[in-house]
């Protein structure tokens, strides 16, 4: 049985439980899927996982149009995404017990296959199958958020087919010049490498490319926010490490997306489209570790993706449970609500602790290290634009969204406690954002666990990491204290942005709003293009003679196809063409 | 065990006559049968549906053999090869007519329901007939190793082809110009492909498609005549086959013809006909000859890109479904003669495998259409709202073979654009590349009209009422399933048809075939 279950990539369990799942009438029945086949995943892969040697346990070979795919690629770098991956998708499931949506479960099931399968692809033709995958089922739960959500869905759609189309032109220049479609590190300067790298930057949301996450992501439904926070941005995170570790303008591109999502966060009204911002920033540190490429970076990033696919899934379900209780998440419509929703107010108080990376919390011991390879990689700017984004992200995702949420001044809503199921999951991701922080204990205890599963050895070598040192924690309360001491000094002289309704026009109404004047000026175009042709025509045979004009050019039914004179005339011309290139040639 | 052993030895002596011999029968028996009632058209129906199934077992029978035992020889009436009709039989030529025979046995299931609400009842039997000579037209311009028999069967498939288009007519009145526009252009390529055999015969005194190889071979390369001839039958053919720009007879037969035979023409017509130029550019005349690689590569390649960018352009802003199909039609055939182009076994492999592709999916997508004529009497896109949940499973199958034809992984429309885009890289092509992935992006957005409206719009209200589900019959939804599901298992397992294109390609990178086979029956 278990040599079965391993004999191909464990994504197909999910795919598998997603289509069971879509003919599965009672939703119990589906909630137990959501649960158990990531569940059984999580196990299997790290059976796999202990079964491989050195590199990693390799399989599930597949023979496609000649060439040989690699569908199981379990090494140390991937294992850390698949267990993560496996387990946000359990808690996904959880927290979405409630509700009774057959499209969300399916495509949720089908979109945790899809995450855990580019993870674990060995090979650039099936990550980009399972990264159109992903795509593909994803937009089906950003559809579930309402009416609204229908053509940010589609936007969501054109980004990343986009990002799949250029994933697979890269794929095949890189194939074709090395004759190898592995997926190991690819570089910027290989063939194809900036094809692809723009492809995974669609994804994991580089500047200017990053707009589709805050367009599509608060407009989903309370559950299908949670679960999109978890799996696309962070592939897109292991897809550049893997393939472009240690590429220079990869710390700049990601210093400037941790600091440029404050502004618009600390001005935004919706707090999820606040925390759709945050996750920008998050994504930053990210990609600027990638960009250091040393072992203590590249370490970093590992554990940051753990512990913000967590913190983040923790403040999407906090404030989900919010919408879910008062249906709106909007900062003017809140406010007081601690007094009647305590335990949310708790998990979300954890999870912005978390994200502000507090010590004794979550984000402390992953961004330090990132932080910390910035200055040892003399990235003296880069290494300032970190630490104003981490005041930032205090100031927006650690105290705007509870402050404004579940205090400020009173709204009078007095909703109920969220829902158990939501409560437990929050509850077990507050749970972990505090234990993978946790200082004391022994060797596999609180950080030293998370610690022990990433790639580098982090007790001694290059990649040695203390986060609990007198200076490190030092150096973290002051910056956090001033930075609330700017937002309370701020507030107190009324000079912080009110929260307010507002658009906030960022860089995608280029290409909405200019993207889709071109299309309309295109399709003018061409109808107007093909009115001029058609014009040019009948003044062409109408002065050969109206007789020939009434033969080739029918009134009535035959109008809108070419008639068959017309046709004649075109095969007589190619024939000509081909004649006379035989008697030059 | 083998499934050969399971055929009478009649089948593998006999089987290339009889393949075109036995529908030619029928199709007059069929014709004489009582049509003044509704019992004769059923009967009409049983009797074609027992021909296309036998002749779908023959094809098969012969594609085992052609693949375990090589390519198979038929003399007509005991008369030998150059001097009488042979019939030729390889790895080129088995799969398409096994393609067009199960394509033929899936369309005339669904032909039951859709034909009677299509076609007049007095003329049923007829339609029938008609098609049984348009089916053993085609078989017989594949199976024929003579080059002479290829235009008179050309000939006998079009001209009653035409008929069945007009018979579209009592649905929709465009049907007759459209049908008249067909035969105009049909003609035309057929007199054209006529024109070149007589030049062949003028310069090598044969019409035997192995003996011209050889005489030309022997010495007739420089020739004008040779030429002449090449640029005729290319050209014909072309038409046939609808290449850009001489498609246009395409959109019209396809839309107003009646659904059965617009779906079962999609999947088959001019996939036979792009067999025939296959056939005379490789293996008769000879592609390393440089005006043949010249004509292939900038007239066959060129036109193919050319057409892929403006059919598919066509086809976003056609308001009817069946000519969005139809552009697309014209579109996918240019991929085909894109990796025609190439010339390299790679490139052939990828055009061939997307022929065997193309027709599964265009094959389901004019099928669900149909349904969705029979059921609502949708014809254009904006009445497709809410199909998705009046028809839910017609339209998911249509749905599979749309994403097919997109090209989304786990389909068969991957794979073959897959092939094609390594086989261009390899050849570095990269522009080739670059329209491939283009149009891909216009073929999402012309299917993804078709499926938008479907999923996304509420069904439409008649009075108070949203229009109630009607799934469409049973004979329609499993053809149309079977092509939907054999759309993702060769999409995801594309070995089998992955073999035969390789096998098809081998034929034709061997250059001209200028020996008979060994294998001889007839006698």
């Amino acid at each position: 049985m278990i040599n079965f279950l391993t004999s191909f990539s464990p994504a197909f369990i999910l795919i598998a439980a997603g289509i069971v799942a879509a003919f599965t009438p009672l939703y119990q029945g589906r909630k137990f899927l959501m649960i158990a086949a990531p569940a059984l995943v999580l196990v299997l892969i790290n059976i796999m996982y202990l079964n491989g040697d050195a590199d990693g346990a390799l399989g599930g070979y597949f023979q496609v149009a000649g060439i040989e795919l690699t569908t199981i690629r379990i090494d140390n770098i991937s294992i850390i995404w698949g267990n993560i991956f496996a387990f946000a998708g359990i808690l996904n499931g959880i927290f979405g017990l409630h509700e009774k949506c057959k499209i969300t479960d399916t495509s949720a099931l089908i979109y945790t296959g899809a995450g855990l399968g580019a993870v674990f692809a060995g090979d650039l033709i099936t990550l980009f199958m399972f990264w159109e995958l992903l795509a593909l089922s994803s937009v089906f739960i950003v559809w579930r958020g309402g009416k609204e959500s229908y053509p940010a869905g589609m936007r969501y759609l054109a980004m990343h087919i986009l990002s799949g189309v250029l994933l697979l032109a890269g794929a095949v220049i890189y194939g074709k010049a090395t004759g190898s479609y592995e997926f190991n590190n690819i570089g910027i300067d290989a063939p194809g490498g900036k094809l692809m790298l723009l492809a995974f930057g669609i994804k994991a949301g580089f500047p200017f490319l990053h707009n589709w996450i805050q367009d599509s992501y608060p407009k989903s439904s309370v559950t299908g926010t949670v679960i999109l926070s978890v799996f696309t941005t962070k592939l897109a995170i292991y897809a550049l490490l893997r393939g472009f570790a240690g590429t220079e303008i990869l710390i700049y591109i990601g210093g400037v997306m941790t600091v440029f999502p404050v502004f618009f966060a600390v001005l935004e009204n919706d707090l999820r489209k606040v925390l759709s911002y945050s996750l920008n920033n998050q994504l930053g540190f990210m990609v600027a570790g990638i960009g250091i490429g040393s072992s203590l970076a590249l370490n970093g990033v590992a554990a940051h993706v753990v512990v913000d696919i967590l913190f983040k899934g923790l403040l999407f379900m906090s404030m989900g449970a919010v919408l879910h209780r008062v249906g709106t998440a909007k900062a003017s419509e809140l406010g007081g609500l601690f007094r009647t929703m305590p335990l949310t107010t708790l998990f979300c108080l954890i999870g912005a602790g978390s994200i502000s990376a507090f010590p004794m919390m979550g984000g402390f011991i992953s961004k330090s290290m990132i932080i910390a390879a910035m200055f040892e990689g003399h990235h003296y700017i880069v290494f300032g634009m970190l630490l104003f984004a981490s005041a930032g992200v205090l100031e927006h995702s650690g105290i705007k969204v509870p402050y404004f949420a579940f205090f400020s001044h009173d709204s009078g809503k007095r909703p109920k406690e969220a829902p158990w199921n939501m409560l437990v999951a929050m509850g077990i991701a507050s749970f972990l954002c505090i234990y993978l922080a946790w200082p004391w204990g022994g060797e596999f205890v609180g950080f030293k666990g998370l610690y022990a599963m990433l790639p580098h050895d982090t007790t001694t070598g290059a990649a040695e990491f203390h986060p609990y040192t007198a200076d490190h924690v030092v150096f973290q309360m002051q910056l956090l204290m001033g930075a609330m001491f700017a937002f309370t000094f701020l507030k107190r002289f009324g000079w912080y942005p009110p929260e307010r309704r507002a658009q906030i026009l960022d860089f995608d109404w280029t290409y909405r709003r200019l993207g889709l004047n071109l299309l309309k000026w295109i399709d003018a175009m061409w109808t107007r293009l093909g009115a001029l042709i058609i014009y040019m025509l009948k003044t062409m045979f109408g002065r050969i003679g109206t007789r020939l004009y009434h033969v080739f050019s029918p009134a009535g039914a035959l109008s809108q196809a070419a008639p068959s004179g017309i046709a004649a005339v075109f095969t007589a011309a190619m024939l000509a063409a081909l004649l006379l290139g035989a008697y030059l040639f | 065990m083998n499934i050969t052993s399971l055929y009478p030895q009649w089948v593998f002596t006999h089987g290339p006559a009889l393949l075109v011999v036995l529908p030619l029968m029928m199709a007059v028996i069929t014709a004489l049968l009582p049509s003044k009632n509704a019992v004769g058209a059923k009967l009409a129906w049983l009797f074609t549906l027992g021909t296309v199934v036998v002749c779908a077992l023959l094809a098969f029978a012969l594609l085992m053999q052609v693949i375990s035992h090589g390519p198979v020889s038929y003399a007509m009436g005991g008369w030998e090869p150059p001097i009488g009709i042979g019939y030729y039989i390889d790895a080129l030529n088995a799969p398409i007519l096994l393609l067009i025979t199960v394509i033929g046995t899936l369309c005339m299931i669904y032909a039951l329901p859709s034909i009677a609400a299509e076609v007049e009842p007095t003329k049923r039997a007829l339609f029938y007939s008609a098609f049984l000579v348009s089916f053993a037209g085609l078989l017989g311009m594949v199976a024929t190793g003579d080059a002479f028999n290829v235009f008179v069967f050309l000939e006998v498939s079009s001209i009653s082809t035409y008929v069945l288009v007009a018979m579209g007519a009592s649905r929709d009145r465009r049907a007759l110009t459209s049908a008249y526009n067909y035969l105009m252009m049909g003609s035309i390529g057929a007199t054209f492909f006529v024109i070149g055999i007589g030049f062949i015969y003028m310069q090598t005194g044969t019409l035997n498609m192995i003996d011209i190889a050889r005489v030309l071979q022997d010495g007739g390369v420089d020739s004008r005549v040779t030429k002449l001839a090449f640029a005729f039958i290319v050209i014909g053919l072309g038409l046939k086959l609808a290449m850009f720009p001489l498609h246009t007879w395409l959109p019209g037969a396809y839309a107003y013809a009646p659904s059965f035979v617009t779906a079962f023409l999609a999947a088959t017509a001019t996939k036979a006909a792009l067999y025939l130029l296959l056939r005379f550019s490789f293996t008769i005349f000879d592609p390393s000859w440089d005006f043949v690689a010249k004509s292939l590569m900038y007239l066959l390649a060129g036109m193919g890109i050319v057409g892929m960018m403006v059919a598919s352009l066509q086809a976003i802003f056609q308001n009817d479904i069946r000519r969005v199909l139809a552009f697309s039609s014209v579109a996918q055939v240019g991929y085909m003669l894109l990796g025609v182009g190439m010339v390299t076994t790679l490139g052939l492999t990828a055009g061939y495998l997307h022929m065997l592709n193309h027709a599964i999916m265009k094959g389901a997508l004019f099928i669900a259409v149909g349904a969705f004529w029979y059921r609502f009497g949708i014809t254009q896109v904006s009445d497709m709202k809410g199909l998705g949940k009046t028809m839910p499973l017609t339209m998911a199958g249509f749905t599979i073979a749309g994403l097919s034809l997109i090209g989304v992984p786990g389909t068969v429309g991957f794979v073959s654009k897959l092939a094609l885009v390594r086989a261009a890289a390899e050849n570095g092509w990269w522009w080739a590349v670059g329209v491939i992935v283009v149009t891909s992006i216009l073929a999402i957005i012309y299917i993804g009209r078709l499926i938008e409206q479907a999923y996304f719009h509420p069904a439409p209200k008649i009075g108070n009422k949203t229009v109630a589900k009607n799934e469409a019959p049973l004979a329609m939804l499993i053809p149309l399933w079977i092509l939907a599901i054999s759309a993702i298992v060769l999409g995801i397992n594309a070995e089998w048809t992955t073999s035969l294109a390789e096998a098809a390609a081998h034929v034709l990178s061997g250059g001209p075939i200028v020996e008979f086979p060994h294998a001889v029956g007839g006698h």
